[in-house]
């Protein structure tokens, strides 16, 4: 097989603003060329879009606004993990020799349709995702003897990083308390341990290795990928304090690029509310089970990025289509030393955990320099 | 599939494969373990509470039947892990499912 690289990539910033999908896929496809001036699109043989939006043909008008005429085009949906399964999506085309250089596109408004799983009625009238992160919460609470005020760190941590990414929806900082105080969702969920939809967009372009040198003098390189999908329904979930998906998932990738978890310098894993972030460092195997949020605790008093150095997608936010991407361009940044403020200390190894629908389907990829 | 014609009319009957008997759920026309025909098995189920949490005054529980089926349902009245609940409501509200248990 093949080696991939990642060549270049572009963002939005993330926000609350009303654009059209287009525009806003449009808008981070265009930062990518803008930063490369020197591809040449006529080498791109694929065009995929990643988004939830009910929008059609997005991927024929995304090449037709840039200019591209690819062999291939079409979009990808998979509720929150759409991004990463794009570029599995584009790994697979290029390791196959279907394509040389595949554009990855994520975008998503506000208002997103893949908010909620319409079909998954065995969650009868709880639908919102703030009903499976409630009975996450309190199931993992109840487990390992974790109280609220714990849990609330996570918000804090990442809440503090995004205010280091200048793309991040969020631009404040929060203490426990104020974590505490805000707006009570449910008995076991407040308002600050929630992710929130935005509106935003991240594309990135991969190529084969004989093309990737001709772009970039540092690419990074794709080495594991992993995959899970355990169900489409929540309730089908087997263990309401652990994720199955992402447990299968980081150990296929982790089997894939040849390392073990204690190898990954630096990640970007899928915190859509608090509870999810110590249930996917210990089902990653980051930790012994129960004792995520003693690593996020220490990560947290000692300034330690490691962990979601961007904000995760309660600092950052998360419009969906989009979210695996940003995540991947953390990555590349942290990899390539050009994180700016949010830098790591000299990471050789990242890995990007994305998931969707109560951790029903996980994404994970190992990138390397 | 008469599941959500028994639904509306406020019954939850399960689908049973006519060949495995496995109860299938999400409710389907067809197995998915021999991938026969689904019959509604027409009986009173009785659940188990797996994990509850509360939104105001209405708790929401993840109810398991059988063991291997999971619904969420509602609850007025405190819950406890492990306690048996039947069905007392349930039907289908603009598109989506409802169930609420005692």
């Amino acid at each position: 097989m093949s080696k991939v690289g990642i060549a270049a990539y572009g963002t939005t910033s993330f926000t609350k603003d009303d654009q059209k999908i287009e525009t806003i896929l449009h808008k981070s496809t265009n930062d990518l060329f803008q930063k490369n001036p020197n591809i040449d699109k006529k080498e791109i043989d694929a065009v995929l879009v990643s988004t939830n939006n009910n929008s059609k043909y997005l991927s024929p008008i995304l090449s037709e606004m840039t200019g591209i005429q690819p062999k291939i085009a079409h979009s990808i949906e998979s509720l929150c993990n759409s991004g990463t399964n794009s570029i599995v999506s584009a790994f697979s085309y290029i390791s196959s020799g279907l394509a040389d250089m595949v554009l990855i596109s994520g975008a998503e408004r506000y208002d997103s349709p893949g908010q909620i799983l319409e079909w998954d009625n065995s969650r009868g009238e709880f639908k919102h995702p703030i009903f499976w992160a409630s009975i996450f919460s309190k199931s993992y609470k109840q487990e390992y003897g974790i109280s609220d005020e714990e849990l609330a760190i996570v918000s804090v941590k990442n809440h503090k990083q995004a205010k280091e990414n200048p793309n991040a929806l969020s631009k404040k900082t929060y203490t426990v308390d104020e974590v505490m105080n805000s707006k009570k969702l449910t008995d076991d969920l407040r308002l600050l341990n929630c992710s929130r939809p935005c509106t935003g967009s991240a594309s990135i372009l991969l190529a084969s290795e004989e093309i990737i040198k001709k772009y970039t003098d540092s690419p990074i390189w794709i080495t594991g990928i992993g995959q899970k999908t355990t169900s489409a329904g929540f309730t089908k979930n087997t263990s309401l304090s652990s994720m199955e998906s992402t447990k299968i998932a980081g150990q296929s990738a982790l089997n894939m690029a040849n390392h073990n978890i204690s190898e990954i310098d630096v990640a970007e894993v899928h915190d859509a509310f608090s509870v999810c972030e110590p249930m996917i460092l210990e089902s990653l195997g980051f930790t012994d089970p129960g004792n995520g949020m003693d690593m996020i605790k220490n990560l947290h008093q000692t300034n330690n990025f490691k962990i979601n150095p961007r904000g995760g997608l309660i600092g950052c936010g998360h419009p969906l289509g989009a979210t695996g991407i940003s995540q991947t361009i953390e990555i590349i940044e942290q990899l390539q030393n050009n994180a700016a403020s949010r830098q790591t200390d000299n990471p050789k190894t990242g890995l990007i955990h994305n998931m969707s629908a109560a951790a029903t389907s996980s994404t994970v990829l190992v990138l390397e320099k | 599939m008469s599941f959500e014609k028994e639904l509306e009319q406020g019954r939850f009957y399960i689908p049973e494969c006519l060949e495995c008997k496995k109860l299938v759920w999400p409710p389907s026309e067809f197995c998915d373990n021999c991938n026969e025909v689904t019959s509604l098995k027409k009986e009173e189920f009785e659940g188990k509470i797996i994990e509850f949490s509360r939104q105001n005054e209405e708790y929401f529980c993840v109810v398991e039947f059988g063991d291997s089926i999971r619904i969420m349902a509602k609850m007025m009245t405190l819950p406890k892990k492990d306690q048996i609940v039947k069905i007392s409501k349930c039907g289908i509200s603009e598109g989506s499912y409802f169930f609420q248990v005692i």
